[in-house]
């Protein structure tokens, strides 16, 4: 086994190279794109329905799939509802789950994997084997079995679909972490007397950091995916409420003959995952010492 | 390699029982089978809805212990139970499964090929025009729900069956009622084909670019242009080939995902198959067939997560000797 000569004695400093982190995320365009499309998008979903002269519940019983106008931004349903106020509704709702569940799962995910892989024995093969058997559950009955404790697309929902989505991540996380540990300056470390949190924050962690903020960048757009699909079961938000999945559900079945309630939320979609992943690549970037261009 | 492979072996049996267990314990807590039969119409004395939830071993009065025991005790023999419609559940297993086979196999197989070739071309073209756009689709296609897709997919289809005025593409079920041939199943299986590959393609692609990446920038393959092997040939053998190695191991949770995900592809094209009958069987609170359904899809994830080991073991001749097997290749070439 070789390595980079970089890596004989110590954690290539990460600092003195390229400056500080912030300094680094800054620098990175896309990071920079990715971070400020987010803002904004989180403002519009949160600011904009004091602009919009309807709310997102409200039925207006003269226009029925009216196409956007002046009284209704982006047009109303077949129900009458403003689809305007219902996208900021279901983005409010898809970026609550999608960071709520990115965050619950890569981060558990980095913590089970770092320790089982450092570990080994025994709490490697209970760690690695709870993963497992959560693999082998299927997620939709475990839904249905839970769906009264649910509600509509609150916490629990972010706590279920984060259960099911970490073990990957712990797996190649754990991967990583056993190869690493064999690496000359994680043994260095550990000869000259570092404890295991201290390697494992130190000299594991700016390791696995790219692998892991590329992980969460996914795991934004697949939960937002996956709620709508519990949804689509009737597993997740419930009508009258509404989150993009189901928007873009609801309205793929007729967006051939009135595209906007589709073409909105599907838009919207997008762009999230637009700027989650920009964001995500920049810091990949940004955060990977092996990468000194 | 045999011993290693004859532990994961053992691991995955243990693992599998475990599943297909707590599979069975989770539907016969939670779903109420003598619901569906109280509400029938007209509706059955006591006396003959017990008996018959009795007979079909779902009668919630019996402690979960026995119940469990009695299953455990059948499937041991073969023997999966009986459906609410008092049919036996392994036969319609394996009926199902067949279509789901049948449905979801060229999708995947697909998908998983031209993702791993689309991720190593754009890694292989990194900052070009050509990654850039792979890069992009492949960010934004995972941000479509499969359903929604299928949809999409269905409409483009109908408007290509108008304009050439033939029926080149089907989209219900699996075959025309009453002409059942080779060149008509084929015409069902298109959409659904390319439906399947392209929920697949985007993310085999993000991941096999990365992994390309972090090789193409190893040692090994300095080495090997540096002796005077064309750019093709080393970045075939020497770059794909150990890029593949931890590819491996995702195919097998990928599959995983699949069978989660084929539950809304056979909905959408009236496929009638595994994820369809567990989403019904929930609804009804078959719980034989929720246990089987759970059961095999444990197995199967198992198996393939098996296959992928020995598949490793052919792609990197280390694993067959090294204690740590799962340890990925990329980091250290």
């Amino acid at each position: 086994m070789t390595s980079p000569p970089r890596d004989v004695v110590t954690s290539p400093p990460l600092s003195a190279t390229r400056g500080g982190l912030p300094t680094r995320v800054l620098g990175s365009r896309r990071a920079v794109a990715g971070l400020a499309l987010l803002a904004a998008l989180v403002a519009l979903a949160f600011a904009g329905p004091l602009a919009s002269p309807w709310g997102w519940a409200d039925t207006d019983i003269a226009a029925f799939w009216e196409p956007p106008s002046s009284g209704h931004w982006f047009g109303t349903t077949q129900s009458g509802r403003d689809v305007f106020a219902l996208v900021l509704r279901g983005m409010r709702r898809s970026l609550f789950i999608g960071l709520g569940v990115a965050a619950l799962a890569t981060g558990p995910a980095a913590v089970v994997g770092m320790v089982a892989g450092y570990a080994g024995g025994w709490g490697d093969r209970v760690l690695m084997g709870g993963a497992d058997l959560l693999l082998v559950l299927p997620p939709v009955l475990v839904a249905a079995v839970l769906s009264p404790a649910l509600g509509s697309g609150g916490p629990a929902l972010v706590v279920l679909l984060a259960a099911f989505m970490w073990t990957v991540t712990a797996r190649s996380v754990r991967a990583m972490t056993l190869s690493l540990r064999e690496r000359e300056f994680v043994l260095a470390a550990r000869f000259l007397g570092a404890t295991a949190p201290h390697v494992i924050v130190r000299h594991l962690l700016p390791h696995l950091a790219s692998l892991l903020v590329a992980d969460a960048s996914l795991n934004v757009g697949a939960a937002i995916v996956a709620e709508s699909g519990l949804a689509h079961l009737g597993l997740g938000v419930r009508p009258p409420d509404v989150s993009l999945g189901t928007l873009v559900a609801d309205g793929g079945g007729t967006a051939t003959t009135h595209p906007w309630p589709f073409g909105f939320a599907a838009g919207m979609l997008a762009l999230i995952v637009l700027a989650v992943n920009l964001l995500g690549d920049g810091l990949r970037d940004a955060l990977d010492p092996a990468d000194a261009r | 390699m045999a011993v290693f492979l004859a532990r994961r072996l053992a691991y995955s049996a243990v693992l599998a029982v475990l599943g297909a267990s707590l599979t069975y314990v989770l539907a016969a807590t939670a779903l109420r089978p003598r619901a569906g039969f109280e509400t029938r119409t007209p509706r059955p004395p006591e006396a003959v809805v017990h008996a018959e939830l009795r007979r079909l071993n779902l009668d919630d009065r019996v402690p979960l212990a026995v119940r469990y025991r009695t299953w455990a005790a059948g499937v041991v023999h073969g023997d999966l139970g009986h459906t609410r419609q008092d049919g036996p559940v392994g036969a319609e297993l394996r009926r199902r499964a067949g279509v789901s086979v049948r449905l979801l196999l060229p999708g995947t197989v697909l998908g998983c090929a031209l993702g791993v070739l689309l991720g190593a071309y754009a890694a292989a073209r990194r900052g070009r025009a050509a990654d850039r756009a792979i890069v992009a689709g492949s960010a934004l296609l995972p941000a479509v729900p499969v359903f929604v897709l299928a949809v999409l997919l269905q409409f483009a289809a109908g408007k290509v069956n108008d304009v050439t005025g033939m029926r080149i593409f089907e989209w219900t079920g699996e075959s025309s009622p009453g002409a059942g041939g080779p060149a008509d199943r084929v015409r069902h299986l298109l959409l659904p084909t390319v439906t399947i590959a392209l929920s697949q393609v985007a993310l085999y692609c993000r991941y096999q670019r990365g992994l390309m990446l972090d090789v193409l920038s190893a040692e090994h393959m300095r080495t090997a242009r540096a002796k005077g092997l064309r750019r093709r040939r080393v970045l075939l053998r020497h770059g794909l080939r150990v890029a593949l190695v931890p590819m491996t191991a995702y195919s097998a949770y990928a599959f995983g995902l699949m069978l989660v995900g084929a539950a809304f592809t056979e909905k959408v094209f009236g496929w009638h198959g595994l994820g369809e009958w567990l989403v019904e069987s929930i609804g009804h609170g078959d719980v034989n067939a929720v246990a089987a359904v759970g059961s095999l899809a444990a197995g199967t994830v198992l198996l393939a997560g098996l296959v992928s080991d020995v598949v490793r073991g052919v792609l990197d001749p280390r694993t067959r000797t090294a204690e740590v097997a799962a340890a990925p290749t990329t980091a250290a070439p």
